[in-house]
């Protein structure tokens, strides 16, 4: 990721200040910072959305392709992650320099993802055993200032319930093969129901206490993060330990409880942001980049 | 025969079907173009400067559908290869990518392929003819630039985008940067084409100008043209060139102002 440099007095003040709630930002503890989010910024995508929290900027895309299904759920469409550390973010990630973040991103969100309730694969089926959807979800990590994995996976809420898939009508043609047909009006589409995809919580330890949303420099002064992804209904489906430290067991408790209760938290508001957005409808003024 | 599996992906299918539809005609007899221009016509062009506070200078450009993101840090120490420093300019180092969504085939690599290689050694060249590098002597200048929606015309939203970015940077650059992509089809020249032009078997020419004095930073074209008409196509592309150096030029005007007003309270 982007380093900061972060000298030893500047680490003593994020120290005390989150010991007494108050962070650098003036934020408490377990307040995000200013989020926006935006849905269908791509057009050639079936679904997209930009986030933007604080610094941190991402962009997702997702494209639904016809492929066979996997061999041991033949009634299942599936979900492919692709994380894109673009140069853009730091200069760091020229080249190669970026795939190994990326590698490691899209492989959590492949562990989030990998449960029955998360994305009904089952709707994605168009005929057992040999057509299917498959969503390719790309990541497009534009800028970096900490708190990658709740950014990205705000934004894969946003763009997978932003996809709109077009209706599929097999027929059977004259030799008994099956036809597939797709519907040619682009409003004739399926939607996907994104009730229980998960959001990614990252808690920092940061002295005794832990922080929601960590900026780079929170980031450097704390020894280890937990990530847990929530569902609205406060299931958890994923937890992972990152960083060089050592957690205590008392604390991964403490932080497991917190984050479950900021991510319960983060659905209800999100839902409704991005109904009132889909209900604007034609009448939505596009932003993108360009406010 | 037997099962007819739509083996093609969907990408492929929606461009046939746009192929059909293009197969009628590239320019009609009233002189109109697919998307309704005319010959000489640019497309829509919408600009910010400013983009992203972390970078040292960023900006997105579209020009019709098709939208770049340009990024740049700079002028820094070298990176790297201790042999890349120059004892007299800076290095100017460019990264050409496509995100994997911008086309309408999902592009399985973002970057590495030889086009993206091309094209950022292509960027390289025609920064290097309007940058000052000799002001930065012995540092690195990195532009990054990005498609985030591919309609044609790449290279030159690229450039346009990039010159932008270079300039909301404070770098300091001999004139604007300014590229068009031209095509020749009926004895005319297209200005501005877009993707369903560019792979319709017409001749595709690009060009980078740096405008107040006419100059070619970069001349590009593979395909076959009869000598007759090149001529008349630089002219053609160097004329686009010259517009859109006016809406660059208006761009970072309106873009100080913005940026001014705070301060002048």
């Amino acid at each position: 990721m982007a380093t900061v440099q972060v000298s030893e007095a500047e680490k003593v003040y994020i120290l005390h200040g989150i010991r007494d709630d108050l962070r650098v930002d003036g934020r408490g503890c377990e307040d995000y910072r200013h989020m926006e989010i935006e849905t269908d910024v791509v057009s050639n995508t079936d679904g997209s959305a930009k986030v933007t929290l604080g610094d941190t900027a991402v962009l997702v895309g997702v494209k639904a392709d016809i492929g066979k299904p996997r061999p041991m759920v033949p009634n299942e469409g599936y979900v492919e992650f692709f994380v894109d550390c673009s140069a853009n973010a730091t200069p760091e990630f020229e080249g190669r320099g970026g795939e190994e973040l990326g590698t490691e991103l899209s492989n959590t969100l492949y562990k989030v993802f990998n449960n029955k309730h998360s994305v009904d694969l089952k709707s994605l089926c168009i005929s057992a055993g040999e057509h299917c959807w498959v969503l390719y979800v790309d990541v497009l990590l534009l800028q970096c200032d900490g708190n990658l994995y709740d950014a990205i996976s705000v934004a894969i809420k946003a763009a997978l319930f932003n996809t709109k898939i077009p209706r599929v009508h097999i027929s059977a043609d004259e030799e008994g093969g099956k036809e597939i047909e797709l519907s040619d009006d682009p409003y004739d589409c399926v939607r996907l129901n994104v009730k229980n995809v998960p959001c990614i919580v990252t808690l920092c330890k940061v002295g005794h206490r832990h922080v929601v949303d960590a900026t780079l420099q929170e980031k450097a002064c704390s020894v280890a993060s937990l990530i847990i992804s929530v569902t609205r209904k406060g299931t958890i489906t994923c937890t992972r330990k990152v960083g060089g430290g050592s957690l205590d067991p008392e604390s991964i408790f403490e932080m497991t409880e917190a984050g479950k209760r900021v991510g319960k938290a983060l659905h209800a508001p999100l839902m409704k942001l991005l109904q009132q957005e889909e209900s604007l409808g034609k009448a939505r003024q596009k932003v993108g980049f360009l406010g | 025969m037997g099962n007819v599996v739509q083996r093609q992906t969907r990408g492929a299918l929606r461009f046939q079907l746009f192929r059909k539809m293009a197969g009628l005609e590239l320019l009609s007899d009233q002189g109109y173009r697919l998307d309704g221009r005319k010959a000489t016509e640019l497309r829509k062009f919408q600009a910010r400067m400013g983009v992203f506070a972390q970078a040292d200078g960023s900006a997105y450009l579209e020009q019709g559908n098709t939208k770049a993101l340009a990024v740049v840090y700079g002028p820094h120490e070298v990176r790297g290869a201790r042999s890349r420093i120059r004892h007299d300019r800076a290095v100017i180092n460019c990264q050409y990518s496509m995100a994997t969504f911008s086309t309408a085939e999902r592009k399985r690599r973002p970057h590495g392929d030889r086009k993206s290689t091309e094209m950022s050694l292509h960027l390289k060249q025609t920064f290097e003819a309007a940058v000052m590098t000799q002001l930065y002597p012995r540092s690195q200048i990195d532009i990054y630039v990005k498609i985030l929606q591919s309609d044609g015309g790449n290279y030159s939203v690229c450039v346009n985008a990039a010159t932008l970015a270079v300039i909301d940077a404070g770098i300091p650059m001999r004139d604007y940067v300014c590229a068009c992509t031209v095509g020749f089809v009926d004895e005319t020249p297209l200005a501005d084409l877009c993707y369903a032009e560019e792979g319709g078997g017409v001749s595709s020419l690009a060009l980078a100008l740096l405008p107040r004095g006419g100059q070619i930073a970069l001349l590009q074209m593979d395909a076959r043209l009869h000598q007759d008409h090149l001529e008349a196509l630089i002219e053609a592309a160097m004329t686009a060139c010259k517009g859109v150096s006016k809406v660059l030029d208006q761009v970072v005007r309106q873009h100080l102002q913005e940026a001014s007003v705070p301060s002048a309270e």
